[in-house]
């Protein structure tokens, strides 16, 4: 009787313990990320200047927002942002994957030399990139130590070419971090069939076309949704890189939403941009999502 | 030995008055550089010595925004700190969510409403309570001349805008850069505002930048202000995006500038230098098309209210030491403004101080001082941000007068 029990306190101990040792975080998680996310929700609706207020204003803050010059120049910002770094990210990581793949010496080195700066913070790698292309220290200024005087590069006091700063030290950022995706992705691929186009005669350049590339589908997918809210969040880059400056010629949706809820008193409409950044960001992940978990099943 | 006296004057309060623990005062403030900490040094000393601990919260960041956030975080946990340096309408903002207590008793015994100008009374007694004690006053619209400049093409300084814009040419033919200024959206509305009170005049800068009156900033008077500012960018040297004030300023102090405008904190930067005013540089209003006018900043620590007694009789101590008259002075010295009070002797200030507090008076006898747009007296700091972007946009582009003032008044509806 007595070990009975004991038994069978300890499977029912056994079947509970993994939802207790759980239950915090969860109900952590519940609270502090969708709890205060209704809470940013319903603030959006309210007139909350310096501290939450509670009275509603219905859809007033939206249309604020989109009148907003501020928020016009965030979202183009973001759009030149977005599509220039999630592109060239993919493609110079899906180079960088299949050079390193051609069965070289000495991957083990260069594999990590390339991914090292995805371990450094955003404020790091903005810090750095912008003594590099600041004129008066970086390399315009080297170039002319060495005898290059006619040598210009000051896009980043240029309120036009700002934002390609960003995309440039984002890009150094995050395209080792895609290599490894890809490069996953392709030691993933059937050996096999690749010998069996060699011997039907497919050049190098046919069997990465029509054989390798598509067959990376999922990495694909998985790179452009893991760069997609890299890009909508972007915060900490921008603020190290150019303070979102010249001007406000650099400011992101980010940048726009912390500035109008913390320093300008504007909470209302601030909560309301967060909102628009978390639809956008719902809009890319929902669908990922289904179609993820609806494989496994 | 100066910190042992302090502490031994302390020791000897407490055991006079019989207080039963000593009482302290924390203050969280953003004047970390080397003047402004040295100016808040003379109010700690002055605290100490009347036996209450000076607890330091320093917040760094120029500007205050890190300060706010911190505040912010502070008030929604219920503890704030017992005295801040806010500025203007936030001052106000405070007082009206019920957060401020106030020091009227000290500020009843010590009679503030005989010595505190109008105009600084505007900014710490809210709804007839002292939720806030000032330190200094700044004026903005000053243009800071460098003497050697001036001489070296024979001009005097300019009191008319024909004046002024007639000088550009000849400092440029001399190998003069005309106006050294730092690129930054805060500086460029700075310049604005004393713009607005050097073109239109105090009533129009009441109704424009105060009352945020739609007609006149869309008016001819405004557009005329963005024009002057336009002559004004076309005297600045290529590389003056993004530079810092005092790098301006040091432009002026070693001779390469001729003039720029910017608020007298800049006076510390010459008086670091080793310059004397009135010999080697000159602070001169910007010039006015209208008759006088001031544009005053006031800083002031507001008092969040404590509930508890030995916390509020020690926001009293620290309120009178800030309005002691010889602290104001000591304080204004090293921080290069000029004193709250009236009633001070400023025979120990140098000359621009002087001739900075004799304006301050006779412009608020007169009615023409009017509170700081950029430093967000004049509007909340919604409105001046908003403001801002447009003035910083124009400065930076080739946008018109005309587009400038719609877009301003725009911009200053939404943020109201």
């Amino acid at each position: 009787m007595a070990t009975d029990t004991s038994v069978d306190l300890r499977t029912r101990l056994q079947n509970w313990l993994p939802k207790l040792v759980l239950a915090p975080s969860f109900a952590l998680v519940l609270i502090f990320v969708y709890g205060f996310i209704i809470f940013t929700v319903y603030l959006s609706f309210t007139d909350s200047r310096m501290l939450p207020s509670y009275n509603l204003v219905g859809w007033e803050n939206y249309s604020k927002l989109f009148r907003i010059r501020e928020w016009g120049v965030a979202i183009k910002n973001l759009a030149i942002f977005a599509s220039l770094y999630i592109l060239i990210c993919t493609v110079i990581g899906l180079f960088l994957a299949i050079f390193l793949d051609q069965k070289i010496r000495g991957e083990g080195v260069l594999r990590p030399i390339f991914l090292y700066p995805m371990a450094l913070s955003f404020i790091v790698t903005g810090t750095a990139w912008k003594w590099f292309l600041d004129p008066g220290i970086g390399i315009e200024n080297t170039m002319h130590l060495w005898g290059w005087d006619s040598f210009q590069f000051n896009w980043i006091k240029d309120r036009q070419m700002a934002i390609y700063t960003i995309v440039i030290a984002a890009v150094w950022q995050t395209s080792g971090f895609v290599m490894a995706m890809f490069l996953a992705g392709l030691r993933g691929i059937d050996t096999e069939i690749l010998k069996a186009a060699q011997m039907d005669g497919a050049s190098n350049f046919q069997m990465y076309r029509r054989i390798i590339i598509p067959q990376l589908r999922p990495a694909f997918l998985s790179a452009f949704v893991i760069l997609c809210h890299l890009a909508i969040k972007s915060y900490d880059l921008v603020i190290a890189l150019t303070g979102g400056g010249p001007g406000n010629a650099t400011a992101v949706p980010a940048t726009f939403m912390y500035s109008y809820t913390f320093t300008r008193n504007q909470m209302g409409i601030g909560a309301s941009s967060a909102v628009i950044m978390l639809m956008t960001i719902a809009a890319i992940m929902v669908p990922y999502l289904y179609s993820e978990l609806r494989e496994k099943k | 030995m100066n910190r042992i006296a302090n502490i031994s004057a302390g020791i000897l309060l407490l055991s006079s008055t019989a207080l039963s623990a000593q009482q302290t005062v924390e203050v969280m403030h953003f004047w970390t550089s080397g003047g402004e900490a040295a100016a808040l040094g003379v109010i700690r000393d002055q605290v100490e010595a009347q036996g209450v601990i000076w607890q330091d919260a320093p917040v760094a960041g120029g500007g205050g925004e890190q300060a706010k956030t911190v505040l912010q975080a502070r008030i929604a946990a219920g503890n704030p700190p017992a005295a801040m340096l806010i500025l203007g309408q936030n001052i106000i903002d405070w007082a009206n969510e019920g957060l401020l207590g106030n020091v009227n008793a000290v500020a009843d015994a010590e009679g503030w409403d005989d010595v505190l100008p109008q105009a600084v009374q505007d900014f710490n007694k809210i709804n007839g309570a002292y939720v806030a004690a000032p330190t200094n006053v700044h004026r903005t619209d000053v243009i800071w001349a460098s003497k050697a400049a001036f001489d070296t093409i024979g001009a005097d300084y300019p009191t008319t805008w024909e004046e002024f814009n007639a000088l550009a040419p000849r400092f440029v033919e001399a190998g003069i850069i005309p106006i050294a200024h730092g690129g930054q959206a805060w500086q460029e509305a700075y310049m604005f505002e004393a713009l607005v009170l050097g073109v239109g005049g105090p009533e129009f800068y009441r109704d424009a930048l105060v009352d945020l009156n739609a007609d006149a900033l869309t008016s001819d008077t405004m557009q005329a202000v963005f024009a002057q500012l336009r002559e004004i960018r076309g005297m600045v040297d290529e590389n003056f995006s993004g530079r810092d004030w005092n790098l301006a300023t040091s432009m002026v102090i070693n001779g390469k500038a001729a003039m720029q405008i910017m608020g007298d904190w800049a006076k510390g930067e010459f008086t670091n230098a080793g310059k004397v005013a009135g010999e080697d540089f000159a602070c001169i209003p910007v010039p006015k098309t209208d008759a006088g006018g001031f544009v005053y900043l006031v800083n002031s620590l507001s008092f969040f209210a404590q509930p508890d007694p030995d916390q509020a009789a020690a926001q009293g101590e620290l309120a009178r030491a800030i309005m002691d008259p010889v602290v104001q002075v000591a304080f204004n010295q090293a921080k290069g403004a000029i004193p709250a009070r009236t009633d001070v002797d400023l025979s120990v200030m140098d000359s621009c101080a002087q001739a900075t507090a004799a304006a301050f008076v006779a412009a608020d006898n007169a009615g023409t001082a009017v509170p700081t747009f950029a430093g967000t007296h004049a509007a909340n700091v919604s409105v001046a941000a908003a403001a801002t972007d447009v003035i910083t946009e124009f400065f930076n582009t080739e946008m018109t007068p005309q587009d400038a003032v719609a877009l301003l008044a725009e911009a200053v509806e939404l943020a109201r």
